[in-house]
């Protein structure tokens, strides 16, 4: 199938339309954050040297500085809250697939209302709102809140913990928050899988943990690899769950943007910040890109 | 089959995580007492404080109606990308297009709302537009994110439609546009409605894209929730939160109804 239902000026202006506003709204900002992280920070409006200044003999200079950069590799706070992102970015990456795997699976394995019903019950949360969810968590976690209050009455401690603003907390919100990303990538693949071979792998004597790590797992791989990437991309810029339920030792790379910008006014670190967090992320995004392209391919192929 | 029980609990023990505290924030919404955790009896009163706060309320009409703008303009342009990564086949710029189409789904909320507000400051001093910000930049920016949520709805649609449907509309001797118009976008309504739904929903509940993006006097619903409940618990928003879980409910309930009537369901992925 090769585009041949809309010809001449309509193909054109189908393709046109988004084109452009996606490259007006989306892939020109980045070259604006990418300038003014290459600028001073100065106590005007707006609050940078312009790029290109007017040189003392009256000519154009550049006014370009990688001082910025310098400034993020020199000071360790940064250097810190990228490597605390990155590590509970992974840590919750694997304890969503851990949380999610068991849940996908018996979907996938589910038949007809079941199937449905199980299906409804994991996407319904995402479409409540995520500000409240997160807050949810903040009154469950609190001193006084329901999970000590539970713990207490059981007897399994003897005063409350302290589980607020803390880095576990943080875990806990960004698994709740991001588990749907990952099950349904996992769900889609355990539901193209044929069981057949797994069938097969327990007739030839595999015992059925053997063919669920040497069968199934392999097998449900793209789901995997789709869903670790949509969870663990934007854990690693996250800003509203560290803000809400972390402590002072979560300082997530999400965190120090938003604070100097809206707290130091310092746009060219904060863009500084942002360019090193996207250079950080271009591989992963690439990385799902392609294995999305690859899904697309292959069910392409299916219906070719 | 056998339901190994270890597979059970496992699966009952993830539902009861994603439902707990959705079903704690009712019930505490429900309570008289001043202080959020001390039970004070059944109350509504935190729903009637609710009613008659006007920061609340304006703030809700606000983002409805940046929602309403930034799904209707998103489902046209989602559409229209859907189209083009479905039918149009290879072409040259293919990779940058479905980048630019997809990448929006993932780079951080932080960083998309950052590089919004540098284009719109230098737009506005370059050309006097946006002149300052609020709901024409809030829109601008939701437009674009939702665009990339409602193209992958419409993908996944349109990949399973049959094309021989439009191409017998053409050899009927109906013109391309007409075609697509009076063939193609019925056919994908179920997706165009779930993508509408999910934009609208997108645009509703963001915080961080709108943070950067708004001036002074435009505060939506979830800037207003942040700014209460960022150094403590408030029970009005416990209210709130309840009001908006219940229009979830029933939405998605309709929905459900509506698609299985129509014998199809989509899904946000």
């Amino acid at each position: 199938m090769n585009g041949s239902l809309l010809g001449g000026r309509g193909r054109w202006l189908v393709y046109a339309v988004p084109l452009l506003w996606l490259t007006l709204f989306f892939l020109l900002p980045f070259f604006f954050v990418l300038k003014i992280s290459l600028a001073e920070s100065i106590i005007a409006q707006p609050p940078y040297t312009p790029l290109i200044g007017e040189a003392p003999d009256g000519g154009w200079s550049l006014q370009a500085t990688l001082a910025n950069y310098a400034f993020l590799l020199d000071d360790r706070l940064y250097l810190l809250s990228y490597l605390t992102s990155l590590r509970i970015a992974l840590v919750s990456t694997v304890l969503c697939l851990l949380i999610g795997y068991p849940i996908a699976y018996a979907i996938a394995r589910a038949r007809g209302r079941a199937q449905l019903i199980l299906l409804m019950l994991v996407i319904l949360p995402f479409w409540t709102s995520f500000l409240i969810r997160v807050y949810a968590w903040k009154v469950l976690l609190q001193g006084g809140g329901v999970i000590n209050g539970v713990l207490l009455w059981l007897g399994v401690i003897d005063a409350p913990l302290n589980m607020l603003y803390t880095e576990g907390a943080v875990y806990v919100g960004i698994v709740y928050s991001y588990l749907p990303f990952m099950i349904l990538p996992l769900y889609a693949a355990l539901a193209r899988l044929d069981y057949s071979t797994v069938e097969a792998a327990l007739d030839l004597g595999c015992r059925p943990w053997q063919a669920f790590l040497k069968v199934t797992v392999p097998l449900s791989l793209p789901g995997i690899i789709a869903g670790s990437l949509l969870v663990f991309i934007p854990a690693v810029g996250e800003f509203v769950i560290p803000e809400l339920l972390g402590g002072p030792d979560s300082i997530m790379i999400g965190r120090v943007l938003w604070n100097e910008f809206f707290a130091n006014r310092d746009w060219p670190i904060a863009s500084s910040v942002a360019i090193v967090m996207l250079l950080i992320l271009v591989l992963p995004i690439a990385l799902l890109q392609n294995s999305r392209r690859e899904v697309g391919d292959r069910e392409a192929e299916a219906h070719a | 089959m056998r339901k190994p029980i270890t597979l059970v609990s496992l699966v009952l023990f993830g539902y009861a995580f994603l439902y707990l505290p959705i079903l704690t924030l009712i019930v505490y919404s429900f309570n008289g007492s001043d202080r959020v955790m001390v039970w004070g009896g059944f109350s509504t009163r935190w729903y009637s404080a609710l009613l008659e706060n006007d920061q609340i309320l304006s703030a809700a009409w606000l983002s409805l109606q940046i929602a309403v703008m930034s799904a209707t303009a998103a489902t046209a342009l989602g559409l229209l990308g859907g189209y083009v990564m479905v039918r149009f086949g290879r072409f040259r710029t293919r990779t940058l297009f479905s980048g630019m189409l997809a990448a929006p789904l993932v780079v951080p909320e932080v960083i998309t709302g950052l590089s919004l507000l540098m284009l719109f400051i230098a737009l506005e001093a370059q050309f006097g537009w946006p002149s300052g910000r609020g709901v024409t930049t809030i829109s601008i920016a939701h437009i674009t994110f939702c665009t990339a949520y409602v193209a992958v709805v419409v993908q996944s649609r349109l990949s399973q439609l049959d094309p021989s449907l439009e191409e017998a509309a053409m050899d009927l001797g109906a013109r391309p546009v007409r075609t697509f118009l009076l063939v193609t976008v019925p056919l994908l309504a179920p997706a165009l409605v779930a993508g509408w739904l999910l934009a609208f929903t997108l645009s509703i509940d963001d915080l961080v894209i709108a943070s950067f993006v708004s001036g002074p006097g435009a505060s939506t619903l979830p800037m207003v929730i942040f700014s209460k409940v960022r150094l403590g618990l408030s029970p009005e928003i416990n209210a709130l939160a309840t009001l908006l879980i219940a229009a979830v409910i029933v939405g998605v309930s309709i929905a459900l109804l509506i698609s299985s009537r129509g014998r199809s369901t989509s899904t946000p992925r």
